[in-house]
């Protein structure tokens, strides 16, 4: 028997119950969009974890001094001074694959504008910092080589900063940070929260070397941010950092480092480790609604054969055979699946773009739900429907004929 | 084609009882014999026919179809033998009730693997030779009885089998398309066809020509072409 033919009997089965099958198909097609509504949401929060933590800096690596310790005591992490602003030149000479250095010091300041003031981060930074943080400058410049080497008294604010303090236009104004004034060249683009719930435009940025010197009257540094050329070369990167940092210092090798070098990949696999466990619990959550209508499938098909007992022995009478009735009725609970597959997959992705038009979460729809929960729909009507069609096809011809 | 029974039973165990069914039967049928299987109900005539017509095997005995021992075929190859070899002709019609009649009649020759166009122009021509050739559209529910009748006919025809097996084909008719439907089997009987009726109205019988009674699982009588033969 032809496999049209086949198929052409199913749809004219199906077609002769029509509120049955739409209802059988109705539990296929909320399984179907079910799953890849809830992926479609999974996808969008990893997504968005993953662009919020790309704007932290991709491939970073952050070098700190480690704790000092005097006379047996120890303090905290990143009390030690021997950082040094020389240690970031080397690194930037003589370390391969990288883009930036950019070395930093910070500490908290009440600044003051007229009778306006406020407590903020005061970072000391070099131009590179611009590009290492993936910030723009909204109106105004950044600090140049030029403010560095002449240790100027100038600053670029964060918009939190700028609202708190000014009015109108704070570029071309003063700042002052702890009694002396400041020319704010800039105003930073607003960046908004970090992923970690830290206001990314509370902060005003002035020259390392002013810093440094002018400000907090250090010759250290806090921290050297660097952005390394290939994520692949992460690695072997951080370990030659390690290595010169320890040479420069003259650590012997028994000794722990002074320092550390962290590096922001290991907080991107675990948010991604995270979001992709979110992402499979709403999916399977879905996939169990898909098994529940495999199961309708599986019982609705009991009822055709027994319905259809009288049929099924007609047709063996004229010399069906055993896989003839076995495929009639397999076609027909496949074709269940695909079609409420397909009117799943359709719904599913309207649902996607549904909730993030209306529902405010970020969607992704990808080629993967659609295509495993399709296979999965279609393998449910299969697999739900061979015992049925077993059924059907070892009924014996005479007992069938006498059915009533 | 030539239908050979010999020594057949069929013994039904029912709780810790057997009963059989059929109890020795030696049939031999030639081609071309226009046979009527009679006897009151319970007799075995039914499981008799059930076994002629390869729908049920017995438990002892052997069976020759053309030369052939289906006694002891499997399940599909007996749907074969029974596509290729046996028309049936039901009391009850046992048409499909969503298809057309031209459908229906098609459908032995679905299973034995024809083209759609090939198996419509065949069911159109056998719709034709019953008189229903205006009304092969129509679904089992749109025909009289005798309609139905003849499309089950021309579905018994449509692959064409050498053996038709009629059971009670006018049990469910009234007198007048009783009649026609006697008439379609005793032109196809002059055609050369080997039919074999199950009926228990003597009236139906006559139109065959060797009247065979069942009783008891047993043929107790067999009147061939005239010539009276006790078997007893």
């Amino acid at each position: 028997m032809l496999f049209s033919e086949s198929i052409r009997i199913a749809i004219t089965a199906l077609l002769a119950n029509k509120l049955r099958s739409i209802l059988t198909m109705l539990g296929i097609i909320i399984g179907v969009g079910a799953v890849i509504a809830m992926v479609s949401i999974g996808m969008g929060v990893r997504q968005q974890v993953q662009t919020s933590i790309a704007s932290l800096g991709s491939n970073m690596l952050i070098v700190s001094p480690g704790s000092s310790s005097s006379g047996g005591i120890r303090g905290a992490a990143g009390s030690n001074v021997k950082l040094k602003l020389d240690d970031s030149d080397a690194i930037k000479n003589k370390i391969k694959n990288i883009d930036y250095v950019s070395p930093t010091v910070s500490s908290s300041y009440q600044v003051v504008n007229g009778n306006q003031n406020w407590n903020t981060t005061v970072q000391g930074v070099t131009p590179e910092f611009l590009l290492i943080r993936s910030l723009t400058v909204a109106s105004g410049s950044f600090i140049t080589n030029q403010d560095l080497t002449s240790r100027n008294r100038v600053a670029v604010i964060g918009k939190t900063v700028a609202s708190n303090l000014f009015s109108d236009n704070p570029v071309g104004q003063n700042v002052r940070i702890n009694n002396t004034p400041y020319k704010i060249i800039g105003v930073l683009e607003s960046k908004g929260q970090s992923s970690v719930g830290q206001d990314q435009d509370d902060i005003v940025i002035i020259p390392l070397t002013t810093g440094q010197e002018r400000l907090m009257g250090i010759t250290y540094v806090k921290s050297i941010n660097i952005q390394v050329s290939d994520p692949e070369k992460m690695d072997q990167v951080q370990s030659e950092i390690e290595t010169l940092l320890r040479q420069r210092h003259r650590i012997i090798s028994e000794k722990d480092d002074d320092f550390s070098v962290r590096n922001l990949t290991s907080l991107m696999e675990t948010m991604t480790q995270t979001t992709t466990m979110i992402t499979l619990l709403l999916g399977s959550v879905a996939a169990i609604s898909l098994l529940v209508g495999g199961i309708g499938i599986m019982n609705i098909m009991m009822v055709s054969v027994t319905e259809r007992t009288r049929e099924i022995g007609i047709r063996k009478a004229l010399g069906a055979t055993f896989q003839n009735i076995m495929i009639q009725f397999l076609i027909e609970s496949v074709v269940i699946g695909v079609i409420g597959g397909i009117i799943g997959i359709v719904f599913g992705c309207m649902a996607a773009m549904a909730i993030s038009k209306f529902g405010g979460f970020t969607t992704v729809l990808t080629a993967a739900p659609i295509v495993l929960s399709f296979g999965f729909s279609v393998g449910i009507g299969l697999f739900f429907g061979i015992y049925p069609a077993r059924k059907a096809a070892l009924l014996d011809p005479i007992d069938a004929l006498r059915y009533e | 084609m030539t239908i050979r029974l010999s020594g057949i039973k069929k013994i039904y165990q029912i709780g810790d009882q057997t009963v059989a069914a059929l109890d020795g039967i030696d049939l031999h049928i030639k081609k071309g014999e226009f046979s009527a299987l009679m006897g009151p109900s319970g007799s075995g005539k039914s499981t008799l026919m059930n076994i002629l017509g390869c729908l049920d095997r017995p438990t002892v005995g052997s069976y020759q179809l053309d030369g052939e021992e289906v006694a002891k075929l499997g399940d599909d190859e007996l749907a074969v033998t029974r596509n290729k070899k046996i028309g049936f002709v039901f009391q009850n019609f046992n048409l499909l009730s969503r298809i057309s009649a031209w459908e229906n009649v098609a459908l032995p020759l679905v299973y034995a693997g024809v083209p759609k166009k090939e198996r419509l122009e065949k069911a159109a021509y056998f719709l034709d030779a019953v008189g229903l050739g205006s009304r092969r559209d129509h679904q089992p529910n749109e025909l009289s009885g005798g309609q139905r009748q003849r499309v089950a006919i021309a579905r018994a025809l449509v692959n064409d089998p050498r053996i038709i097996m009629a059971d009670e084909p006018t049990g469910n008719l009234d007198t007048k398309s009783s009649k026609e439907i006697m008439e379609i089997f005793r032109k196809l009987h002059e055609n050369g066809k080997t039919i074999i009726l199950v009926t228990h109205e003597p009236e139906i019988a006559t139109y065959a020509s060797r009247q065979l009674l069942v009783r008891d699982g047993k043929i107790t009588r067999d009147e061939g072409q005239g010539v009276v033969m006790d078997v007893v």
